[in-house]
């Protein structure tokens, strides 16, 4: 094995990597190929389900039943993505300039939800945001707000969520961008008298696009999907995408709207990243995560 | 003065901004020591140290919590030995191909992982009819390795990257073997890459909801059943857990930097 290798190199790669590739076809690929399959499928789990392109009318009827939901989520989604990349560009800025020694303790921070279950640090928002919580009940009590004020239940409550759960996947790529930056080139632009607002227009806020690109994807693309900080925080009138996906499939066993509406979903998003990947190029993708 | 400004008003800022990040496990942890009354538990209400007493009192945790080691220990045991070889393979020899190779391997990522489950539970009931494939352990598994795989690729080929090739060429001039080379060079300088992508694949795994909500049937995961429990009341105990994998997951991550700054 090893002496035929040695007289093939070119074949080393491509078994290294054939486990992974096959294993991702199989489990990646292929369910999505089943999955276009099962949007195309009549009848119910009782009956057993029965294939015809005649049923891609599926498409027209789940778009128009859930257009609703499907433009929260896109709202959502956006929206969270704008809060996100405003709260994180300061943070990353600081940490990648100002931070000196605490540079690695601060990234830890950043990182340090992921250590938390989940679903546990969208329960914790839910006792913070409470009616009566931490944050409303001694407002209310000392009259800044009105008795019946609230965000829980709120379109504000399953932003605040979403933007929460995926503000680290916008600080990272932003602060690889900005620490990679040349700081010369900001000296540069003072010694030819640039102030310092100009300075950053011109030099630091172009040269870390690729970071926000990076981290506006890293949160708009899972914000799409999400469902759990919508039923956790919000209420029926937040019920995103993800919700209809979630309980079409898991509740309801209506698997052929289910399937087209996830495969809607999905080709709308693929059709992004590569638009994405041309205009930037995948390695830039990658190693704004990296 | 507007110098001086600046920059405290960005100090000011940073601390808000750690103090949102921290918040929620501070929460968490907290309400590990309350007393509620009633089932749920979202205002504070006294302290106590009941529920760390009878951590497992509560039916079903304990069990969900192995499950959740479980699974998190062989997928990521696969995943990261898949990962690692396909990360060799990527950083280390240009071929025709590679450049779409990332990109296909990056898709698993860039995918919601809602759709993701979707589809694992499409395949599931579409290959098993009549009767439907068996959703159990086993499913669970096959989603977390697949979801995992990209991960440590994309983690390992990170650390690769600034890998200095002449520590090999040495090592063949003093007249090793590739096989020894690779063992006793390479591997060696590789392994911490390896292992913070495992320890990356771990802890994705424990905490997976989405996907294993689709793929889990019966089967209670820790996080299935904090989603279980979520809509009746979420007991005590279940935060206190949550602190410790919280604890738990931090001390590795200290340790391994630690052990990483005595090697450098």
């Amino acid at each position: 094995m090893i002496a035929f290798l040695r007289r093939r190199p070119g074949l080393l790669p491509l078994l290294l990597l054939a486990p992974a590739i096959a294993w991702l076809v199989a489990f990646y690929v292929y369910p999505a190929i089943q999955m276009l399959q099962a949007s195309l499928w009549s009848g119910t789990l009782e009956t057993g389900f029965a294939f015809s392109w005649a049923n891609a009318a599926t498409y027209p009827e789940a778009l128009g039943r859930y257009s609703d939901q499907f433009l929260r989520s896109i709202l959502y989604a956006a929206v969270s993505t704008v809060v996100c990349l405003a709260l994180a560009f300061p943070l990353a800025y600081t940490i990648a300039y100002r931070a000196g020694r605490f540079r690695t303790l601060l990234l830890f921070i950043v990182i340090a939800p992921f250590f938390t279950s989940f679903l546990l640090r969208v329960l914790a928002w839910k006792t913070v945001l409470g009616d009566d919580g931490f944050l409303l009940g001694p407002l209310k009590s000392i009259g800044l707000l009105p008795e019946e004020f609230r965000i829980l239940a709120t379109p504000i409550a399953v932003i605040f969520g979403i933007s929460y759960n995926f503000f680290p996947f916008m600080v990272l790529p932003i602060y690889v961008s900005l620490e990679k930056i040349d700081r010369r080139l900001v000296e540069a632009a003072k010694d030819l008298y640039a102030g310092p607002a100009r300075a950053f227009q011109r030099i630091t806020l172009p040269l870390a696009l690729p970071g926000v690109f990076a981290g506006s994807l890293l949160v708009f693309i899972p914000a799409m999907g999400d469902f759990v900080n919508a039923e956790l925080l919000g209420s029926v009138q937040t019920r995103l995408i993800g919700n209809v996906i979630q309980s079409r499939f898991l509740v309801n066993n209506d698997y052929p709207t289910a399937a087209a509406l996830s495969f809607m979903l999905m080709a709308g998003i693929l059709a992004a990243v590569f638009i994405y990947a041309r205009v930037l190029g995948t390695d830039e993708l990658e190693t704004g995560i990296g | 003065m507007l110098r001086w400004l600046g920059r405290n008003a960005l100090r000011a800022y940073t601390g808000l901004a750690l103090v949102y990040l921290l918040l929620p496990i501070f929460i968490v942890a907290l309400f590990s020591f309350n007393d509620p009354v009633g089932k749920t538990n979202y205002t504070w209400v006294g302290f106590t140290l009941d529920h760390w007493a009878n951590l497992f009192a509560i039916p079903g945790l304990l069990d969900s919590v192995i499950v959740s080691i479980r699974i998190a220990f062989i997928s990521t045991l696969i995943a990261t030995t898949l990962g690692t070889l396909a990360a060799l393979a990527l950083v280390r020899y240009q071929f025709r191909g590679r450049p779409g190779t990332s990109l296909f391997i990056f898709l698993p990522l860039a995918t919601p992982e809602i759709i993701l489950g979707a589809s694992l539970l499409t395949l599931f009931v579409a290959i098993g009819r009549p009767p439907f494939f068996p959703l159990n352990e086993f499913t669970i598994l096959i989603a977390h390795i697949t979801f995992n795989i990209s991960y440590v690729i994309v983690t390992v080929r990170a650390r690769l990257a600034g890998f200095d090739r002449r520590l090999e060429e040495a090592s063949a001039d003093l007249g090793a073997d590739g096989w020894q080379t690779f063992w006793r060079v390479t591997f060696p300088l590789i392994l911490p890459g390896i292992a913070a992508a495992g320890l990356l694949a771990f802890s994705l795994s424990i905490d997976d909801f989405v996907i294993t909500n689709f793929t889990a049937g019966r089967t209670t995961t820790f996080p299935m059943f904090v989603w279980g429990s979520a809509r009746v009341g979420v007991p005590p105990q279940v935060n206190a857990i949550g602190t410790i994998f919280f604890v738990a997951a931090v001390s590795a991550v200290a340790i391994g930097s630690f052990l990483q700054r005595r090697r450098a």
